[in-house]
């Protein structure tokens, strides 16, 4: 059953193209993350493990991940939402607020941060509200938070709405028919239509979030053990010439983001064997 | 919509007039204080003393040597990732080969790293104290803390965004149009420029568009290979750091305004390529 590695084909430019895809992607990309892997085999797997499992690594791993997966939770219901608004409903500005949901894709991270903080620092607009009433939002967790909700925002919305505009009217219908109430029938046959979309906008968005520096480094505060988040961490290493460190850290982190894709990748699979589309 | 008839009863696939009003309700006022605000917030504190303040804080050395050296970093790794991401989707749609969803998977890595891990990855291959990096540095290149790290660093984190619009689109079309011209006669590069170029032209531009955005304005990996020597290796969104953290607001928020107007050119430039060539990008961007 040898099946060739390469089929015949009498396309032209095989060797161009196949060799400029693989030369860059090795030089920008996959060498790159194999010096990060070489100077972690070379600092030995204890070590790694001595430099990651110190209270401050782990805070700050935990940190990053907890307060991604709530923002990227909260992303989901409403980019569920909103790719819903966006797709079934016809009002004045939609296409305004079709436009707005990639804002957080267009506008550098540095940008968002420095808004944010504004907005959300004790006199800002929305902070001196929030001080009224008790609340502290920048430079704690929920500072965190928005802004991770900030950058995962479009994720959700983007990979639901053409799933949307993919259902039949019929379904409902017969749903309607069959005496369903509306409610029954977004909630039955409606969201598990959506659900691996939307798992996938979800994962995406938690990947994102983890990652980020940019958008938080601003309004986080950055106290070590309470709002100091793992990307921060690196930084810090490598400030301070602590290149093994901050590859250990790296490599933690390298895994963390790994493990997100591949569980990206099962939800498709799965939804393509259940479903038939992704 | 002329709409004569008075009385309309409601579909069975449609949800009440009330719950209708509150989704796009609540779907306004999340975006209104997740979105607009902050864009909002760019403008305003920029022009807190007026806009003469704020233009005038863009036209020092630094800032204009910042701004420079954004342009120069986007004019270098834009165009390179375009003719990687034509080249791969050249070659990932147009050949059969084995390991091709391996492959896209590795083109896609990218998105899922964390820029700060990805300047990592470069200031440990070409820092001065690794093997590649220690010897270019003996031969005379600097690559980190200099220009060639931070193009590095960019073309990394945009990577996949050219690839990734045109691959779905180049699978989409097939390559009866490119085989048709090749029997006719035509050489590679004639069905490559006159057959696969106009069809993917608008979707290419979409790519290039997106990767622009994200390159001028990415801030974590470059931090980490730039150094921040101010006049030198200083992009514009590491001088908005360096200003903020100096307390000199005004300029930084003024330029973070001035990519906050490049990224709402991007999104408007954007928009209307949906709507005008909705037929011509891939089905995901179709709304």
């Amino acid at each position: 059953m040898g099946r060739p590695l390469i089929h015949r084909s009498p396309m032209p430019g095989l060797g161009l193209s196949m060799g400029v895809t693989l030369t860059m992607l090795s030089l920008v990309v996959l060498l790159p993350i194999g010096a990060l892997l070489w100077k972690g085999a070379s600092f030995g797997l204890c070590n790694i493990w001595d430099t990651v499992n110190r209270e401050r690594v782990w805070a700050a791993l935990f940190l990053s991940f907890r307060l991604s997966f709530f923002a990227a939770l909260f992303n989901l219901v409403f980019g569920v939402m909103l790719a819903w608004v966006l797709v079934r409903y016809r009002f004045p500005g939609r296409r305004i607020l079709d436009a707005a949901v990639d804002l957080p894709f267009a506008l550098p991270t540095a940008v968002a941060g420095i808004a944010l903080t504004a907005l959300y620092a004790p006199n800002g607009v929305f902070g001196s509200l929030a001080k009224e009433l008790g609340w502290k939002i920048a430079y704690s967790q929920w500072g965190i938070f928005i802004a991770l909700v900030f950058v995962g925002l479009p994720f959700v919305t983007r990979t639901v709405q053409p799933v949307i505009e993919e259902i039949e009217r019929e379904v409902e219908e017969a749903s309607a028919t069959l005496g369903a109430t509306r409610l029954y029938t977004l909630r039955r046959v409606i969201l598990p239509m959506l659900a691996p979309a939307a798992m996938t906008g979800f994962a995406l968005s938690l990947a994102r979030a983890v990652g980020e520096y940019g958008s938080v480094i601003f309004i986080a505060g950055n106290i070590p053990l309470v709002t100091e988040i793992a990307p921060l961490l690196i930084v810090i290493q490598l400030e301070e010439f602590n290149y093994d460190a901050a590859a250990s850290i790296g490599i933690a982190m390298l895994l963390i983001s790994f493990a997100l894709l591949l569980v990206i990748n099962l939800i498709q699979v799965w939804s393509r064997r259940r479903i038939g589309y992704v | 919509m002329s709409d004569i008839a008075p009385i309309r009863f409601r579909s069975a696939t449609e949800e009440t007039p009330l719950a209708r009003w509150a989704l796009i309700g609540i779907a306004f006022a999340g975006l209104a204080v997740l979105v607009f605000a902050p864009l909002i917030a760019v403008f305003a504190e920029a022009l807190v003393q007026g806009a003469w303040a704020a233009v005038k804080s863009l036209g020092n050395r630094d800032a204009l040597s910042a701004i420079k050296l954004t342009l120069i970093i986007t004019a270098i790794a834009v165009p390179l990732n375009a003719a990687f991401g034509i080249a791969a989707a050249w070659f990932i749609t147009k050949f059969d080969f084995r390991g091709k969803a391996f492959l896209i998977t590795l083109i896609d890595l990218p998105f899922s790293v964390s820029p700060v891990v990805a300047g990592l990855c470069i200031v440990l291959m070409f820092g001065s104290n690794s093997l590649l990096g220690g010897w270019l540095v003996a031969q005379g290149y600097h690559i980190v803390f200099a220009l060639p790290g931070i193009v590095l660093a960019t073309m990394f984190v945009t990577f996949p965004f050219v690839a990734r619009e045109l691959i779905p689109v180049m699978i989409e079309q097939g390559r009866a149009e490119e085989e048709a011209a090749l029997t006719l006669g035509a050489s590679g590069w004639r069905t490559f420029w006159t057959v696969t170029i106009p069809n993917i032209r608008w979707a290419l531009l979409y790519g290039v568009l997106l990767c622009n955005a994200r390159a001028m304005g990415e801030f974590g990996a470059v931090a980490v290979v730039s150094g921040k020597i101010r006049g030198q290796t200083a992009t514009m969104p590491i001088t908005i750091e360096m200003l903020y953290n100096e307390y000199l607001s005004v300029a930084a928020f003024s330029m973070a305004a001035v990519l906050a107007l490049l990224a709402l050119v991007t999104l408007l430039l954007k928009t209307l390529l949906e709507i005008r060539h909705a037929d011509q990008l891939s089905a995901q961007r179709r709304h």
